[in-house]
């Protein structure tokens, strides 16, 4: 079972190490983590996405909670969270495919952000099946490389983390 | 010609004193009221060693060998409540300190590690003696600090102070650059520590404390299960009330000895693996399991899916990782040991109004049991002393304000069950990592803490030869401890699995230290050559003379080589891997008990 967490902690050097060596200790492998400022000067927010099931994730999660630069975690409930994930891809084009292809990145929404003779690179955002399905498209082309972000997720609605945090 | 003495103006709030940061980690250390620390220097901590040359506030206690440091800090903490200070140079002398760290982070022992570094600008180009300590001990600490400038040093004293002492305590590293202890900074005091994600839940919620209260008043079979928690809140005070209002039986935990008076007479000893029969199946046959600091640790628990079946669980701890980790607690009750048991004493009172529990076919069952297996031992059939009647002894002798500090093996084991123990903090172990060779330096640290305790370290042929170089320490030092070695010439708990479960193959665990071996090391020559009075004890009529010589010298170290023998085995035992109600009384004899 996957699970989204959300993290606020002290950006202090170190912490991803704690973090990640948390995981580590018990076999769990992180899917995917994207690590940033947050809205609040000297935290970050990190986003990890885990697959494993509801007890030793609430003990993970308890573990994490006791590391000192860690002020907040919430797992992300998916029907009140927005998911976006980021990639660039470089796919190889000659003169009979370059138009089908952009056709596709237009498709998709994607953006064409650099040009080359034999090769574009195409940026596209979303969540996880549209930027799987984009990959599948252009895949029979030849994919050279790809570069991805973690998962950014944020919870719907007026309600913040850090507003709840630092409330009381 | 006099003169008079002009008092130096130890700077103003507006102009803060300048200080190197090795200054700044002295000045904040006796500003935090630490009074003894113990280590060894080297290249990267030479700063912080000229300043502490010259300090009045604080003693310094050379040791051997760094793991020595961390063993005596822990023995210090554990034995006064108060918390340890070790220090070492980067490189090897952090890394020894490592077995003591994991030691402190298993056992929740307040351990303050200061640890020198490198240059800042020679990290992370394998200068000589650099490791990342901070890395290395990221698992095995509460938390960690790396600093590189002397502004930082005050707060991040101030800060490790707080985290090793409150909450669940442990240990916490502050690694130091050479360039920081160097470099000067203005000292402020008291800094600002600014931990927003580090805050303890002390004082437990009113409904759960209420629900707990309920289940408490129902059952009819409770049980308190005590652990190493309840030491280090000093809750034995609150214990006490609750346990004797509600009349329910206690066990104490190998981290718990001393927690609950032995004297007591709703005491029914340790559980676990080598527990006694009572208080393992007191547990096995419980309808209510009240956990108060206590971690269902495996050693205690056996099997987790058989360990108290029956039983619901109200679980007690500062540390919310802790509760449900092994076993889903019906009320699960984060807090202060101390607070949640004054509370609950007061809810249950309450409580009494409405329910009147009766404990008597409880007690009726628990009696007989006691009755029937209680602890003790066999004379060996060899002839040779018996370990358990010599430990008996000493804790005899001794009596209860004595500081008693084990290695790790049978002799740790036998010390747990057959000494006596009616205070907490007089029992120093390694509970939860084991660590051979943690009884002398521990009893070290625990006699500078306490010098008014006699203080033994009850310690195993092997174990002594991991850390008998803290005897120089204690001889140099006037740190009068005295040292039982329970000889029995191996690695006795590793032979007794290998007698039990390896069809006797004793591979690899003859030390010949003792009866009808070459005898090496001598240990009488060696508490000789060390400045330490040497005794060697072969016969059960020396015993006590060499308790009482022993607890008389005081001015030097007192090692006694007791002679045992090596077929002694420790009983009860639960094998491993099984449930507890397959304890075993003595070798293949298993009581009866009841199944519902």
């Amino acid at each position: 079972m996957t699970h989204v967490l959300s993290l606020l902690v002290e950006d202090k050097p170190g912490l991803l190490t704690r973090v990640a060596g948390l995981f580590a200790r018990r076999g769990f492998n992180i899917e995917s983590l994207a690590v940033g400022p947050s809205e609040i000067d000297g935290l970050s927010r990190i986003t990890v996405v885990v697959d494993v099931e509801e007890l030793p994730l609430e003990q993970v999660t308890k573990q994490l909670n006791k590391l000192v630069n860690v002020i907040k975690i919430v797992e992300l409930d998916p029907s009140q969270t927005v998911e976006r994930e980021h990639m660039l891809i470089k796919v190889r084009v000659d003169n009979s495919t370059r138009s089908q292809i952009l056709e596709a990145a237009t498709l998709f929404r994607a953006r064409i952000v650099d040009v080359a003779t034999d090769a574009l690179v195409i940026e596209v955002t979303g969540d996880t099946a549209k930027v799987q399905a984009l990959l599948k498209v252009l895949e029979p082309y030849g994919i050279k490389e790809i570069a991805q972000s973690g998962l950014l997720a944020i919870g719907r609605g007026g309600k913040s983390i850090t507003e709840r945090v630092f409330k009381n | 010609m006099s003169t008079e003495s002009t008092p130096v103006p130890k700077g103003s709030p507006s102009r803060p004193e300048i200080l190197t940061g090795s200054g700044a980690i002295l000045r904040s250390l006796e500003l935090l009221g630490i009074t003894d620390v113990f280590g060894l220097p080297g290249g990267a901590i030479m700063p912080f060693y000229d300043e502490l040359m010259s300090s009045k506030g604080i003693r310094h206690i050379l040791v051997r060998h760094e793991q020595g440091a961390g063993h005596a800090a822990e023995g210090y903490a554990s034995s006064s409540n108060r918390v340890g200070v070790a220090i070492a140079t980067s490189g090897p002398g952090a890394t020894n300190l490592v077995t003591a760290i994991a030691d402190a982070h298993m056992d929740s022992v307040p351990l303050i590690a200061i640890t020198g570094q490198v240059f800042s600008t020679s990290m992370g180009t394998d200068a000589f003696q650099e490791v990342d300590i901070v890395g290395i001990t990221m698992p095995i600490t509460k938390h960690s600090f790396l600093v590189t400038r002397p502004e930082d040093i005050p707060a991040t004293i101030a800060a490790a102070y707080h985290i090793a002492t409150t909450g669940r305590p442990g240990p916490v590293l502050v690694d130091v650059t050479k360039d920081c202890q160097q470099n000067s900074a203005p000292f402020v005091w008291p800094p600002k520590v600014d931990l927003p994600g580090y805050r303890p839940v002390t004082k437990a919620h009113g409904k759960q404390i209420q629900a707990a209260a309920q289940l408490l008043a129902e059952a009819k079979r409770p049980v308190f299960y005590v652990g190493g928690g309840v030491i280090r809140a000093q809750a034995s005070p609150e214990l006490l009330e609750l346990a004797e209002l509600v009349g329910a039986p206690v066990v104490t935990t190998l981290m718990a000895r001393g927690a609950f008076p032995d004297s007591n007479r709703l005491n029914l000893g340790m559980p676990g693996m080598h527990g006694t029969v009572p208080a393992v199946l007191a547990i096995q046959e419980s309808d209510l399991l009240i956990s108060l600091g206590a971690r269902f640790d495996d050693r205690v628990t056996g099997k987790p899916s058989e360990f108290a079946p029956h039983a619901k669980v109200i679980h007690v701890d500062i540390d919310p990782a802790e509760i449900s980790k092994i076993r889903l607690a019906d009320v699960p009750i984060v807090g202060d040991a101390k607070d949640v048991i004054a509370d609950l004493t007061v809810a249950f009172r309450d409580a009494l109004t409405s329910t009147t529990p009766d404990l008597t076919e409880w007690w009726v069952r628990l009696d007989s049991l006691r009755a029937q297996f209680p602890l003790g031992y066999d004379e060996p059939d060899d002839g040779l002393l018996s370990p358990q009647y010599v430990i008996e002894r000493i804790g005899q002798i001794t009596g209860p304000e004595a500081v008693y500090a084990a290695g790790v093996g049978q002799h740790q084991m036998w010390a747990a069950q057959f000494i006596k123990y009616e205070r907490p903090n007089a029992w120093l172990n390694s509970g939860g990592a084991g660590t051979m060779g943690y009884g002398l330096p521990a009893a070290m640290g625990a006699k500078v803490a306490e010098p008014d305790r006699t203080v033994w370290a009850i310690d195993g042929d092997g174990c002594f030869q991991m850390t008998n170089q803290e005897l120089a320490t204690c001889t140099i030092n006037r740190i009068p401890i005295k040292v039982a070695i329970i000889n029995n010439s191996s690695l006795g708990m590793v032979r007794q699995w290998q007698t039990l479960f390896y069809d006797g193959r004793h591979s690899f665990t003859d030390l010949n230290t003792g009866h009808d071996t070459v005898m090496i090391p001598d240990f009488v020559k060696m508490a000789d050559a060390y400045g330490a009075l040497g005794i060697r004890v072969t016969k059960k009529e020396d015993v006590d003379a060499a308790i009482r010589l022993a607890n008389e010298t005081n001015d030097r170290p007192v090692v006694i080589d007791f002679i045992v023998s090596r077929d002694s085995m420790v009983w009860p035992m639960v094998p491993q891997g099984v449930g507890n109600s397959s304890v075993q009384y003595a070798r293949e004899h298993a009581p009866e008990w009841e199944e519902e």
